[in-house]
């Protein structure tokens, strides 16, 4: 069956209806142990319908187009105890600029160069250190979506997006230091070699351990720590969902000052050929720019249709699903504005300090509430103004809302896996812990 | 469908090749404060190929299940690209067998009202709670069959059905947030989310008591942990340095982890296993097609197995374990973890804090990561210990540790025994594993806690 005629059945039961469709291809090739271990092709589709049935929500989701009535039934079922729609569904599809977010060379971009780049990156690595155990991870996808409702909205778009990793695990006796970095786009503009060029960056940064600068001590966040450090439990708390529930600490805090005046964060899903960019949201909605917190001061939440409509307010069109999940506010791609110093100055600035690239564990504990904490994975200590080599059995622990009220950031902004923008971004006072 | 997979695989040129297909039913609940957030069901049908040549792995998925045979003819040719040496594989006996589904509950037979029914009553005892700020709760049953084939005759008819809940109330003061919760699950037993009345209560209670309780000093403390989250931190401090495609082509760490080595006083003793029974990480079979064990990981601090897959098993010259496991048909298994367990020793929680002037008693989970070396474990709730006695509650803490210290400073184990069912462990982009992790209150000297 097509989702046309799963549409038009689903219209018969049901006062509004919407059908959801998906599909990719995925093309990874892998390195285990420095030589390469698996190429591999996945290929999957998914259906998702939902629908209004007597002013209530129904949704059921599904791999096969042949069991069409199948899921016509199970979401008019689910309707019977489905949330209260706060919501119709749009019917015009707006008329959003476009968003370039499909390259077909990346389709074409034959299997063995992908080989080719992986060994390129892992020689670099080894020339740097031939004790080195690398793995590497390269992928080419192709997606394709399509969105279709009783309304009479029709809209799809086809995506690529080509992305590559590379970790290096090094072992002195049972010192174990863990190097990498990634990066993500919708074509392949990137250059593999500056990315192993960064993790030979990290090897020479973190040739000595050094003891920790512990107490309450300066922290410069890398734009990768800014991710999962501080970035995460501000995302939470943005949630239209959380904002409706209240449990968002920042719920109540429009219109206020809730980080340094430096920082401004966009959601910004008109960038060309990243992979968060969409010219329309997963229900359909336009997508915008918009600042989030602008100069510190908190600016707006992310909705969908039916947390906006819960909040009395209109989508901002934030809605993103899995192919198997009703849609939720979520970002698409994240900006932080840069700052007026260079990183150099930064570090320069710092008497005695930690750089944080990498937490293990940044996303436990009370994330809604805005803490981040975590082991130091990766990351340096600074003496009167200079690295002097990594720091290791360290806790860093805080709560986003203190640390970015007096945050200083870099002139530098690097991406992050094709979703975040960030520059460096400088605490000065953060909680650190040590066994040394 | 046995038929069209093992024709499918008849008649190759590869070392080795095996097929997986599954269809899978999944119904789900979830409340965000006092609405009714999402209800679904998803139908997912799909399958993969993986064939190995000259150590090569090629590797397909897919959800329609025509031409299968050229499905096995591209994981081929993916193969071919990569193989440049020997297949290493630990021999196994073919396996022909249907294992008919155990469930003790299906939650196929339980109507959805009823369902949801539950999860309502638990949303009213949380609201009925004074000060509470919002909730949610998550519900979700996933019903999968598995068919398996291999090119050594194998053919494999296996079912499971992971149930979970999730639960977490969110208390507030002005913009002060916190939040107490629990998850827990099964295999094929719908019943242990119906009687979870008291511990929502609980919840609720805890959620409100912490928004008044104190930040912990970070620092190194005497650190006694409850079975639940001393589960958490065998996983993540030893479990994963045990999973062997981390070590069977690393020089360096085949070092580090020679059998022999010790790791932990003689009062230690870890052990993981699908065979254990009724857990949520047992099995017949893993996702090769290898009988289920159970391994003793460490024997009296001393590191005596690992966990295999077969190419891990056949590389390092040891027998397959039964641990090579995927999420669903669109990966391939790796090394994974089962039911991972600490045994019991034989000291009272009385006498594990009597001795302690000042430390943290630390319970339940958020969650836990590793690097191999040093990991990290987050609790739900924490007490200080003061003079021997529990003192006051202290907000949730995050506790951090280094395999070859912290697992040396174990010195107490105690002599009760608490599994915790609602984990899911995430590993190369595979999550959550449905696994569970058990142990008694242990106490560990100079751990690491964060705080500010």
């Amino acid at each position: 069956m097509t989702i046309e005629q799963i549409l038009e059945r689903a219209k018969k039961v049901a006062q509004e209806a919407e059908v959801f469709y998906s599909d990719y291809h995925d093309t990874p090739v892998g390195f285990e142990a420095n030589r390469l271990k698996n190429v591999q092709s996945r290929e999957g589709i998914g259906v998702a319908l939902r629908i209004i049935k007597n002013g209530r929500i129904g949704f059921a989701a599904t791999t096969r187009l042949d069991q069409a009535e199948e899921l016509v039934a199970a979401a008019v079922e689910i309707a019977q105890f489905g949330a209260e729609a706060k919501f119709t569904m749009p019917s015009s599809p707006g008329n959003p600029r476009p968003v370039e977010v499909y390259d077909s060379s990346v389709e074409a971009i034959p299997i063995q160069r992908m080989v080719t780049l992986g060994q390129a990156m892992i020689d670099i690595l080894l020339q740097h250190t031939p004790e080195i155990q690398c793995e590497c991870s390269i992928n080419k996808r192709i997606g394709s979506l399509r969105l279709i409702n009783s309304a009479g909205l029709d809209v799809s778009y086809r995506r690529s997006s080509f992305s590559v990793s590379i970790e290096g695990t090094f072992i002195r006796d049972t010192d174990m230091l863990f190097v990498g970095d990634r990066a993500a786009s919708c074509r392949l503009d990137f250059d593999v070699e500056t990315i192993a060029r960064n993790t030979v960056e990290q090897l020479e940064m973190a040739r000595e351990i050094v003891p920790a600068a512990v107490g309450d001590v300066p922290v410069l966040f890398t734009p990768r720590a800014v991710l999962s450090s501080l970035l995460s439990p501000l995302i939470i708390a943005l949630n239209g969902r959380n904002v409706l529930q209240r449990s968002s600490p920042l719920a109540t805090r429009h219109g206020e000052q809730v980080a340094a005046k430096e920082f401004t964060l966009w959601d910004d899903p008109s960038r060309p050929y990243v992979p968060g960019s969409r010219q329309w949201d997963d229900e359909g909605v336009p997508t915008q720019k918009r600042t989030l917190i602008g100069n510190g001061v908190l600016n707006g939440f992310l909705y969908d249709l039916q947390t906006a409509g819960l909040a009395g307010t209109i989508s901002t069109g934030n809605a993103s699903r899995s192919p198997a999940s009703l849609p939720g506010p979520s970002m698409s791609v994240a900006i932080i504005d840069h700052g007026s110093r260079s990183k150099d100055d930064l570090i320069k600035s710092i008497g005695d300090g930690i750089v944080v690239d990498e937490l293990i564990g940044a996303g436990q504990g009370n994330v809604l509430g805005g803490d981040f904490g975590g082991n130091l994975l990766l990351g340096y200590r600074i003496q009167n103004g200079k690295i002097t080599g990594r720091v290791k059995n360290t806790m860093v622990a805080g709560n986003v809302y203190q640390v970015l009220k007096d945050a200083q950031l870099s002139k530098e902004t690097e991406w992050v896996g094709g979703f975040l923008s960030a520059p460096y971004i400088l605490c000065p006072r953060v909680s650190t812990s040590s066994n040394e | 469908m046995r038929d069209e997979m093992e024709k499918a695989l008849k008649g190759h040129d590869a070392d080795y090749i095996e097929m997986r297909i599954e269809e899978s039913q999944a119904t789900r609940i979830s409340y965000r404060g006092k609405e009714l957030e999402d209800i679904g069901r998803t139908a997912a049908t799909g399958g993969n190929v993986r064939a190995l040549v000259k150590g090569g792995w090629g590797f397909v998925s897919f959800n329609s299940l025509d031409n299968l045979r050229e499905k096995v003819e591209l994981a081929i040719s993916e193969a071919r690209i990569v193989g440049a040496e020997t297949s290493q594989l630990a021999p196994v006996e073919p396996v022909v067998d249907i294992v008919p589904p155990d469930f003790k509950m299906d939650p196929a037979t339980v109507p959805l009202a009823d369902k949801k029914n539950i999860l309502d009553q638990y949303n009213d005892i949380i609201w009925s709670t004074p000060q509470v700020q919002t909730s949610n709760i998550g519900y979700g049953d996933n019903r999968k069959k598995v068919m398996f084939a291999s090119s050594i005759g194998s053919y494999i008819e296996q079912s499971r059905c992971d149930v979970t809940l999730r639960l977490t109330v969110v208390a507030r003061a002005d913009s002060d947030v916190q939040q107490y919760g629990f998850s827990i699950g099964s295999n094929g037993d719908y019943s242990v989310v119906e009687n979870s009345h008291d511990k929502v209560k609980e919840a609720a209670q805890k959620a409100v008591q912490m928004v008044t309780a104190p930040n912990v000093k970070g620092g190194e403390y005497t650190v006694v942990l409850d079975p639940i989250l001393a589960g958490v931190f065998c996983h993540e401090a030893f479990g994963h340095l045990s999973e062997s495609d981390f070590v069977y082509e690393n020089p360096q760490m085949k070092e580090i982890m020679q059998m022999g080595r010790r790791f932990g006083s003689p009062i230690l003793n870890i052990a993981d296993g699908a065979a254990i029974p009724g857990l949520r990480g047992s099995f017949k079979y893993d996702d090769e097609g290898v009988r289920s064990t159970r391994s003793d990981l460490i024997r009296e601090g001393v590191l005596v197995g690992r966990l295999h897959s077969r190419e891990t098993a056949g590389k390092m010259g040891e027998k397959a374990t039964g641990n090579a496991r995927a999420i669903d048909y669109r990966f391939p298994p790796i090394v994974r973890m089962t039911n991972t367990i600490i045994e019991p020793g034989d000291t009272s929680f009385e006498d594990m804090i009597a001795d302690i002037q000042e430390g943290v008693y630390a319970k339940n989970w958020y969650g836990g990561m590793t690097s191999m070396e040093m990991f990290t474990f987050s609790a739900g709730e924490a007490y200080m210990i003061r003079n021997g006695k529990i003192a006051e509650q202290l907000r949730p803490v995050v506790l951090s540790g280094n395999v070859f210290t912290t697992l040396a400073n174990i010195d107490a184990i105690g002599n009760d025994l608490g599994m915790n069912q609602g984990g899911g462990c995430g590993k190369g982009g595979q999550s959550p594993l449905p696994v569970s992790n058990g142990s008694p209150h242990i106490r560990i000297n100079k751990c690491l806690v964060g705080g500010r």
